[in-house]
């Protein structure tokens, strides 16, 4: 086959497809996209599509709906965009379906395009506003998630018209050395966390002898607090088919597996789709595109461990054993699945593929810093107004990220830290908001980049409670084969319980870091490496709140139960409202003869509800720390 | 489990699907995939106690579960899985003795921006705070109750 034949072949693809995306948008038809990620699933988007669908039959237009992905304004959800023709398309936040039965009657039907319900114009108008002009807009550089939350993800057309696998199309006629300089000299860095060099990943596999070579898309982000993975196979899964492809073909792999979280079963399912239709396409299999190259993808789901984001851990949960690490070296793109040359690569690094091969290794060099090129893709979630999936440049400090991207924290609290990399990471305080984000400033400030999780903290945050969240998390993940990080862990997290029920005492602080040392020193993986990082990095710079704990048995976020209760201010309390009494579920209120409400403190199990109950306008509940501060009361 | 090759790669695979059938992992069905596989039952009961997602258990009707991501952490997931424990009287791990719900935990399920989050039948609930445990509890029992007026 000629390379004619293999341009040929992907133009028939491509024009049929543009024929069904322009029937799609440029018909004349009004078109409503409703978002259905988890995230909007979990906000209510499948009533509101209901309610769409229903409502459009009832007054029997032609309006096509279309289930898209999560464009990242996760705060917002559920969105739906309305794109009616002669108007700009615009995006409604909050949606619920009865707005969404009156932006069919008013919008489509009339000519009030509804603007209290709006969020934003998907393109410059003169009429609203659009997310070009949102302030945030100046930091923020799409690359990856380009097409999430504009195409639906359940149809290979949509992606093929908005020019998915022309890269491959070009690529299949490069030489793979050739393909492999390019994303070398582009700079890229495995997103999976510790940032090594794709392209020289790829270079090792390809020249180490040995058939068949495995290709391995992780998606296994067991990181809590991070969702970009998930979000990028929901809502754009060719676009990691593509890129596995290329990758595929660089390192002359025969067969690939795309290794997904069993926690993620609309990811898997739209995946499934994806490997469906590309292989119904001739874009998987026997003689891609009518090119020589073969390539079958297999999809496996993992079954929640989270040790198995770990290459070595993924290969032997994928050989079919408990997803043990083994010793490194030798690394896997010499000695991985079966004893055979394997490639494993983050979703996002291989979704990055096609942009660097489309748009040149000049083009992505020049985005990001001096040692971390491209974009960044965050999770940002915690205490913070717009929650959602952020891309910006390498580079960009946090606290742009969280003060400009994510609107700063609500409710006027004060900022007081920021959680970067899951269990691997560290917390960073207002101090290291400055720098710039990029792979060896985050490592020097003790946290890491990890996979891109940002859990944003304030004042009502305990970074004891945090430190020792994550070591409970990562002691019971731990896989158990290296004593240090088995009873390391354990020993730490002892420690942490402690201190926080108002145990600890001070040498408790010394040990602690002698065992960070020791953990990091006696462990196979990156699990037990950076599995005191939580620790560290609050000991190192929120000391002053071990000590308020273990002297005062004080926890100065009221956070730590054991070391709060919870108080009526008779003075603030109002005679007629009853709103905690009934709301607590323990019946630990009652009022006095006042009418004044009183909880009982043998009863009460903390559980904050009637702290939000109690009416704005009185907020007579209040937590004290330590629990002695509580004024002695008759009964 | 016979739509499996022989391999001990399909190890996973095979315990996924016979899972998703039963509900849970019996010793007759390990032992049989082993069998099946030509392994040591013991290799399969490493397998499945090494991974959260299999379960020895009947699981109840209805599924709950809590998740304690970072986020949903810092926003109260613990206060949630309280209330869960105390509304249906067991632990997470459990099933209610009627065999009606079982309550568990997960690491994260990826939607830390609705946190706290509490997985019910597949369905994730957003801000699930103690009320809305009675809220969801409540719906529960309101469809059972209809369900069972019609019955009769």
């Amino acid at each position: 086959m000629t390379s004619n034949d293999i341009t040929f072949k992907f133009e028939q693809l491509e024009k049929n497809a543009e024929a069904n995306w322009r029937n799609l948008v440029s018909s004349g038809k009004p078109v409503i996209m409703v978002g259905t990620a988890t995230c909007g699933r979990a906000a209510g988007a499948l009533d509101v599509l209901q309610a769409f669908k229903e409502e459009i039959k009832l007054h029997g237009i032609e309006c096509p709906v279309v289930e898209v992905g999560c464009m990242g304004h996760c705060y917002a959800e559920p969105l739906a965009i309305v794109s009616k023709p002669g108007n700009p398309a615009i995006c409604y936040s909050h949606v619920n379906p009865v707005i969404a039965q009156r932006l069919v009657k008013e919008y489509i039907l009339g000519d009030d395009p509804c603007l209290e319900f709006v969020l934003g114009a998907m393109e410059p108008n003169d009429l609203i506003p659009s997310f070009q002009d949102f302030p945030r807009a100046s930091f923020e550089q799409k690359i990856l998630l380009k097409n999430c939350g504009f195409i639906d993800p359940t149809d290979i057309d949509h992606y093929l018209a908005n020019g998915g696998y022309s890269t491959l199309t070009k690529s299949l006629q490069m030489p793979p050395e050739e393909i492999i300089s390019q994303i070398t000299k582009s700079g890229l860095r495995g997103r999976g966390g510790a940032g090594f060099s794709a392209g020289e990943k790829w270079e090792i596999c390809r020249n180490t002898h040995g058939r068949p070579k495995y290709l391995i898309c992780n998606g296994d982000e067991g990181d809590p607090g991070a969702f970009m993975d998930r979000s990028i196979l929901e809502s754009d899964p060719h676009s990691v088919l593509e890129g596995m492809l290329i990758a595929a073909y660089a390192i002359g792999a025969r067969y690939g597996y795309l290794y997904i979280r069993a926690e993620y079963p609309l990811a898997v399912e739209h995946t499934r789709i994806a490997l469906k239709q590309a292989n119904h396409h001739h874009l998987l299999g026997r003689h891609i595109l009518g090119s020589d190259f073969n390539f079958d993808v297999t999809l496996f789901q993992g079954s929640g461990a989270f040790v198995c984001g770990e290459e070595t851990a993924l290969i032997a949960s994928l050989e079919g054993n408990a997803g043990m690490p083994r010793h490194r070296p030798p690394y896997p793109p010499v000695y991985g699945l079966y004893g055979k040359p394997t490639v494993v690569n983050n979703v996002k690094t291989l979704a990055f593929i096609p942009h660097i091969l489309k748009n040149g290794a000049d083009w992505f060099a020049n985005i990001g810093t001096k040692t971390s090129k491209g974009t960044a893709v965050f999770a940002l979630a915690g205490k913070v107004v717009s929650t959602g999936l952020i891309e910006v440049p390498m580079g960009t400090t946090l606290r742009q990220v969280i003060f400009d991207v994510g609107s700063g924290i609500p409710h006027n609290r004060q900022f007081k830290a920021v959680q970067i990399g899951g269990p691997s990471g560290g917390c960073l305080p207002e101090s290291a908001l400055d720098l710039p984000i990029d792979f060896s400033s985050l490592t020097e400030a003790g946290a890491m980049m990890g996979s891109g999780g940002m859990v944003v903290l304030d004042e009502d945050d305990c970074m004891v409670e945090i430190a020792r969240y994550f070591l409970e998390f990562t002691q019971k993940e731990s896989c158990g084969k290296c004593t240090f990080c088995r009873l390391g862990t354990r020993q730490m997290l002892q420690i942490l319980d402690d201190i926080t029920k108002g145990r600890g005492r001070m040498e408790d602080l010394d040990v602690l870091e002698q065992l960070a040392e020791d953990v990091q020193a006696g462990s196979l993986c990156g699990l037990g490496k950076t599995a005191p990082n939580p620790i560290l990095t609050t000991l190192r710079y929120f000391r002053d709140e071990y000590i308020a704990h273990i002297k005062e048995k004080r926890c100065p976020a009221l956070m730590c139960r054991d070391l709060i209760a919870y108080y009526i201010l008779p003075d603030k309390c109002e005679r007629s409202c009853d709103a905690c009494v009934g709301t607590c579920t323990v019946e630990a209120i009652s009022a006095n003869k006042k009418r004044i409400k009183v909880i009982d403190q043998d009863k009460c199990i903390k559980c904050d509800t009637c702290r939000v109950a109690c009416p704005p306008q009185y907020n007579a509940v209040i937590k004290l720390s330590p629990p002695s501060k509580l004024p002695v009361t008759k009964k | 489990m016979k739509k499996f090759r022989k391999q001990r790669s399909n190890l996973i695979p095979i315990l996924q699907s016979v899972q998703h059938q039963l509900g849970f992992l019996s010793s007759v069905a390990m032992t049989e995939i082993a069998d099946y596989l030509g392994i040591p039952p013991v290799d399969v009961y490493e397998v499945v106690t090494f991974y959260n997602q299999f379960r020895l258990n009947p699981p109840g009707k209805h599924s709950i579960r809590v998740c304690l991501g970072t986020a949903c952490h810092m926003k109260g997931g613990y206060i949630t899985l309280d209330a869960w424990e105390r509304r249906l009287n067991i632990k997470h791990g459990q099933t209610t003795s009627d065999r009606e719900f079982d309550l568990d935990t997960v690491a994260c399920v990826g939607c830390c921006t609705m946190a706290p989050v509490t997985v019910v039948d597949e369905k994730p609930e957003a801000k699930v705070e103690p009320t809305k445990v009675d809220g969801l509890l409540l719906a529960f029992h309101r469809e059972k109750e209809s369900k069972g007026t019609k019955n009769s």
